[in-house]
């Protein structure tokens, strides 16, 4: 019996521990078309941002394939499923059979059909390499200026990397503010003037037209002059990140006619509540996969590091023969823009997410501090916590996770959810002793 | 696994348990030496609660399905194989905060004096006995298998 | 408004290097002693309000604090002392009745300092209490005059009929506080210690609480002028019942809880309005004499089917032993004196220290008059007011009694100091209040514990002073004066207690 995991982040970390938990004999391989051993991608920012030294990038020891009896090919492309005959086929010839299939393929940056994309100093900001590739083109090419596609979490990595390294930053957003899918129209405000008094210019409603490059103004291989925004406005710059988001990659099963994998996908990989795709023994975790919004009840793709390692060990389970069933999640994110923690869970903004006709069953309550710099805002339906946001002040925010998780009832204690001193102490004493005298909670 | 169990039937808000913490998380582990030299760094790993006369005590609950050890994204959390307790690898930690969005008892504290990192309860590690519960002076928080 | 005359009573001393500034004794103090200036990041304290009660020394984690009496000096005056001219301050500046906590804290005769006891040599031996049976075990009640025994079979069978006792399995029981005067947390505290000890523990004149059924069977329920709490599960859950006629604390006059102890807990107990004083009349005002008395004992005795002890609980006056001799062939199971050092929760200073007589000197003259008058067994005898340890229980009980009551002895195993300001309602150590913040402090946990130990001390303290005195019986040791001598006690004060002087043989 074989597990077979294409993907080595997250999910696949999470699915290894997860099986050999439950199996300690049967063979597990991994496949990898990166060379490194398992790393952490959001410390790709801070590694861009010389905040970490490589030995810090690793999400686990060094001896962890070792010690989980796992198989690595890494630096091995898959390029196909065939899932009649349950084998995985390499790049370079060469299949893998498997008898559990697990894809953890994660996602792929979107990057618009922008003219001048091809020239060097365009990057995307996702892998390791990515940060490399950056590094050695900022020293090489004398870098001082960047332009920052894209506004949202990804934008805010390639900021926080390139401000520590003393670079002048352009942000370029298409909605009519940064952050809008995490973010209501204060903390975005309040985020944008945080960035433009760290000295990084803003500019929303607006996004790269084309990118121009030095001396005649188009063709390969040729640094970066300026580039031009739709409205026509110039923006100097010497590298070009695009951060503006990452899709489910489904490369191994679209286009469908020619894959024939059978495995059903929407915007993501379809998944049931065991991870297991529409293909018997195919399971799919991570930011490959379509899964249950707990607040806005659909399925969707939720890219978030948490969910990848959570799903990834429900997977595993399952692939061990135990049974483990995923209840779904929401977005949850913890940035830091220019040093000022934020922290945005759930349902954070009801334009765009709830139809007009619903509004009205929500309510907010907020709390803006302009001396202190600090922003907290929660949003409720039918009583029911469904969305916070934290800048500035994010002590103990995860109560207010726990509560949108648990979907309590806060009525009691409505009036004391923004207070200062709001803890597990304002809540009814049965949730508070169900939580300290438990075993911990269950996710 | 033995946890710390909070009685706040018996709390008094004396808040010793925040001292004793402290001191056995300095350097010298010295009461006197520790608030007088050391102080200004240190910061106790429990998260004390007060309104009114309710109060309790809330350490890391070291939960069995913890979502912190979901959320970091460095590995820095992670399950002590022989305590079972979950711990803070201060020296990894990157300080994303991702835990202190996760935990659902806002037992994860931010430690912006020296390290960083995020700072929560250790069960004491290394030693027989939290601090915390050897010093309550009303036995409100035990450390018990249940 | 004009000045107070009143000086700090105690000065709190502060050590500045050892102090952390944890603000410990901050939080601790309920009477806002300490202070923490964040400015200059220390704590003071403002003594003025200190009442002497140690929480903050015993809980400081450095043990930077201590406290001492203020030393204020007044010019000497063995007449008018530092004590009497700050009651008079006190007197001139408030117009009313000056309050004390606890018991009688004048340098009165302490007889129990002024007796000895035997030990045995050479002429009889001692007897190991690690080798040999020590019976400590107690039974109150109204013995029979004679016992009928027929033997059938080589087995003895015993056909009088006795009347109920109460059994102890040591002479201590706890004494009468009232839920009200005590926190709930104390309450529980003495209740399980009580029925872990194998002894029983007096439930004063606040009722039950219903969470106290369970320990019903080592109760006594006590029926006081009040009747407050009085309903018939009460005495039917009850092990004995116990009139209260008076205590030693205040002979005399009746109780008095504030309305700010009288919480919602407290006012349901009772059965009376939350926030209202709670006063019990001097005399049960349907007992205006002795066969008033009798009618009562017996309508308990008729309410519980005759099945339970039923005794009166009195203060020690210059008549105690008529009083005691009327009680006896009144038909109580048994008679509990309260003598001068009895405590209280709150009581006039002046009827405090002034009223009543030594207990020491009250059960010897009951036990010698009841014997004399040939009805001793009629009734047990309890004695009450300041048993400071197992030499006084001793003692007490060689003079006459059956067993003894402790009340102070008890908080102060739970912590209590003496401060003597439990009337204000602002017990430090959780005992004498019902504010929520203060009844945490008293975990009943740790407070039965405390209790039990304190008893199992005693306990085998008593034991080795029985074998000490070759006798193996604390039922030996009653009313058994020959084992005591009197040392710089007067002729009178010799014949009163019945004893000889220390040197005679």
């Amino acid at each position: 019996m074989r597990y077979v995991i294409i993907g080595n982040s997250a999910a696949a970390v999470g699915a290894i521990e997860a099986i050999r938990q439950h199996d300690a004999e049967n063979p597990i391989t991994v496949i990898s078309d990166e060379t490194h051993h398992v790393y952490s991608r959001p410390l790709v920012c801070h590694l861009l941002g010389e905040l970490v030294d490589e030995d810090r990038m690793y999400y686990r020891p060094l001896d962890f394939y070792e010690q989980h009896q796992v198989e690595p090919m890494l630096g091995v492309r898959a390029t196909g499923i065939d899932t009649q005959a349950k084998a995985v086929s390499l790049a370079g010839g060469g299949t893998v059979s498997y008898d559990q299939l697990l894809l953890a393929v994660g996602g792929k940056p979107f990057v618009p059909p922008v003219e001048g994309i091809d020239l060097d100093g365009v990057f995307t900001f996702t892998k390791w390499e990515d940060a490399q590739k950056i590094d050695r083109y900022i020293k090489d090419n004398d870098v001082r200026s960047v332009l920052i596609v894209g506004g949202g979490l990804i934008g805010m990595k390639a900021v926080k990397a390139l401000m520590a390294r003393g670079l002048r930053l352009t942000v370029v957003e298409l909605a009519d503010r940064i952050l809008s899918t995490s973010f209501d129209h204060t903390a975005s405000k309040l985020a944008e003037s945080i960035l433009r008094r760290a000295g990084a210019e803003v500019i929303t409603n607006t996004t790269v037209k084309e990118i121009v490059g030095k001396d005649d103004g188009s063709g390969r291989g040729q640094a970066i002059d300026h580039a031009v925004l739709q409205d026509g406005e110039k923006v100097d710059c010497d590298l070009v990140i695009f951060g503006i988001g990452v899709r489910p990659n489904l490369d191994l099963i679209l286009p469908e006619p020619e894959r024939q994998t059978g495995i059903k996908v929407n915007r993501g990989i379809v998944v049931d509540a065991h991870m297991r795709t529409s293909v018997p023994d195919v399971y799919a975790a991570g930011d490959c996969v379509e899964t249950y919004d707990m607040i806005l009840e659909v399925e969707r793709p939720i890219a978030i590091w948490p969910h990848a390692t959570r799903q990834g060990h429900v997977a595993g389970c399952n692939m061990a023969g135990v049974e483990k069933t995923y209840a779904g999640g929401f977005p949850m994110n913890s940035e830091d823009i220019a040093g000022v923690p934020t922290i945005a869970v759930g349902l954070t903004d009801l334009e765009g997410q709830v139809p007009s006709e619903s509004q009205n069953e929500y309510e907010i309550i907020e709390k803006y501090d302009r001396a202190a710099l600090t922003y907290k805002r929660l949003v409720l339906h039918h009583n029911r916590l469904v969305g916070a946001i934290c800048v500035g002040d994010i002590d103990r925010a995860g109560i207010y996770t726990g509560l949108i998780r648990d979907q309590v009832d806060v009525t009691p204690f409505k009036e004391h959810l923004l207070s200062g001193s709001f803890g597990l102490i304002s809540l009814p004493k049965e949730y508070r002793k169900h939580m300290v005298v438990g075993e911990g909670i269950i996710v | 696994m033995k946890r710390i169990y909070v009685n706040e039937e018996y709390c008094i808000a004396c808040r010793l348990c925040e001292v004793h913490c402290l001191v056995q998380h300095s350097q010298s582990k010295k009461i006197i030496k520790a608030y007088k030299e050391e102080a200004p760094q240190l910061m106790p790993r429990l998260v004390f609660e007060e309104e009114g006369p309710l109060s309790f005590a809330m350490p890391c609950r070291h939960c069995v399905d913890a979502p912190c050890l979901d959320a970091c994204i460095t590995g820095a959390m992670h399950r002590d194989e022989e305590t079972e307790a979950v711990l803070c690898d201060e020296d990894r930690c990157v300080g994303c905060w991702m835990c202190v969005m996760a935990c659902p008892f806002g037992a994860i504290q931010r430690n912006l004096k020296s390290t960083k990192a995020a700072s929560k309860c250790d069960l004491c590690y290394g030693e027989d006995m939290p601090a915390c519960v050897a010093h309550c002076p009303n036995e409100a928080l035990t450390f018990e298998e249940r | 408004m004009s000045l107070s005359l009143l000086p700090p009573e105690f000065k709190i001393v502060r050590d500045d290097e050892r102090c952390i500034a944890c603000q410990v004794c901050v939080r601790q103090c309920a009477n806002d002693v300490h202070i923490y200036d964040p400015e200059d990041d220390w704590v003071y304290s403002d003594y003025s309000r200190c009442v002497g009660c140690h929480r903050c020394v015993t809980l400081c984690p450095t043990r930077a604090i201590t406290c001492v009496e203020n030393p204020l000096d007044f010019r000497a005056n063995a007449n008018w002392t530092h004590a009497m001219i700050t009651s008079l301050h006190k007197q001139a500046e408030t117009g009313g009745i000056l309050l004390s906590g606890m018991g009688c804290d004048q340098p009165q005769r302490i007889y129990f300092d002024h007796l000895l006891l035997n030990a045995s040599q050479v002429t009889n031996p001692s007897i190991d209490p690690l080798r040999e049976p020590m019976e400590l075990r107690t039974h109150i009640g109204r013995k029979p005059d004679r016992v009928e025994v027929s033997c059938e079979d080589g087995k003895v069978k015993l056909n009088t009929q006795l009347a109920p006792q109460l059994t102890l399995e040591t002479p201590i029981m706890f004494s009468a506080m009232s839920y009200g005067s005590i926190s709930y947390n104390a309450c529980v505290s003495l209740a399980r210690a009580a029925k872990q000890a194998g002894i029983v523990y007096n439930t004063g004149e606040g009722g039950l609480h219903p969470t106290l059924y369970e320990y019903g069977p080592w109760t006594i329920a006590q029926v006081a002028s009040g009747r407050f709490g009085v309903h018939p599960q009460y005495l039917d859950v009850a092990a004995a019942l116990e009139i209260k006629i008076g205590q030693g604390a205040k002979p005399g006059i009746g109780g008095h809880l504030p309305g700010e102890k009288v919480s919602a807990e407290v006012s349901k107990t009772r059965m009376i309005p939350e926030g209202t004083d709670a006063l019990s009349p001097a005399p049960h005002h349907d007992i205006y004499s002795i066969e008033d008395l009798r009618q009562l004992i017996y309508a308990l005795k008729e309410a519980t089917d005759y099945k339970k002890p039923v005794g009166v609980k009195v203060a020690a006056v210059h008549n105690i032993a008529p009083i005691a001799s009327g009680i006896a062939r009144a038909g109580a199971d048994y008679i509990a004196i309260d003598g001068l050092r009895g405590g209280t929760g709150a009581a006039p200073t002046v009827i405090r220290n002034n009223v009543g007589i030594p207990i020491e000197l009250a059960i010897s003259a009951v036990d010698q008059r009841l014997r004399q008058e040939g009805i001793r067994n009629q009734v047990s005898l309890i004695a009450a007011g300041s048993i400071r340890n197992s030499g006084d229980v001793v003692k007490i009980i060689a003079l006459g009694a059956d067993a003894v009551y402790i009340g102070t002895g008890a908080l102060v195993a739970l912590g209590c100091h003496l401060c003597q300001k439990c009337y204000t309602g602002k017990c430090n150590w959780g005992i004498a209040t019902q504010d929520p913040y203060l009844t945490k402090r008293l975990n009943p946990n740790i407070g039965s514990r405390r209790l039990v130990n304190l008893v199992r001390a005693w306990s085998l303290e008593i034991k080795e002073m029985l074998g000490g005195m070759g006798v193996n019986a604390i039922e030996s040791l009653r009313g058994n004066r020959d084992h005591l001598r009197g040392v710089g006690l007067n002729e009178v004060e010799l014949r009163s207690l019945g004893i000889k002087a220390a040197g005679q043989a």
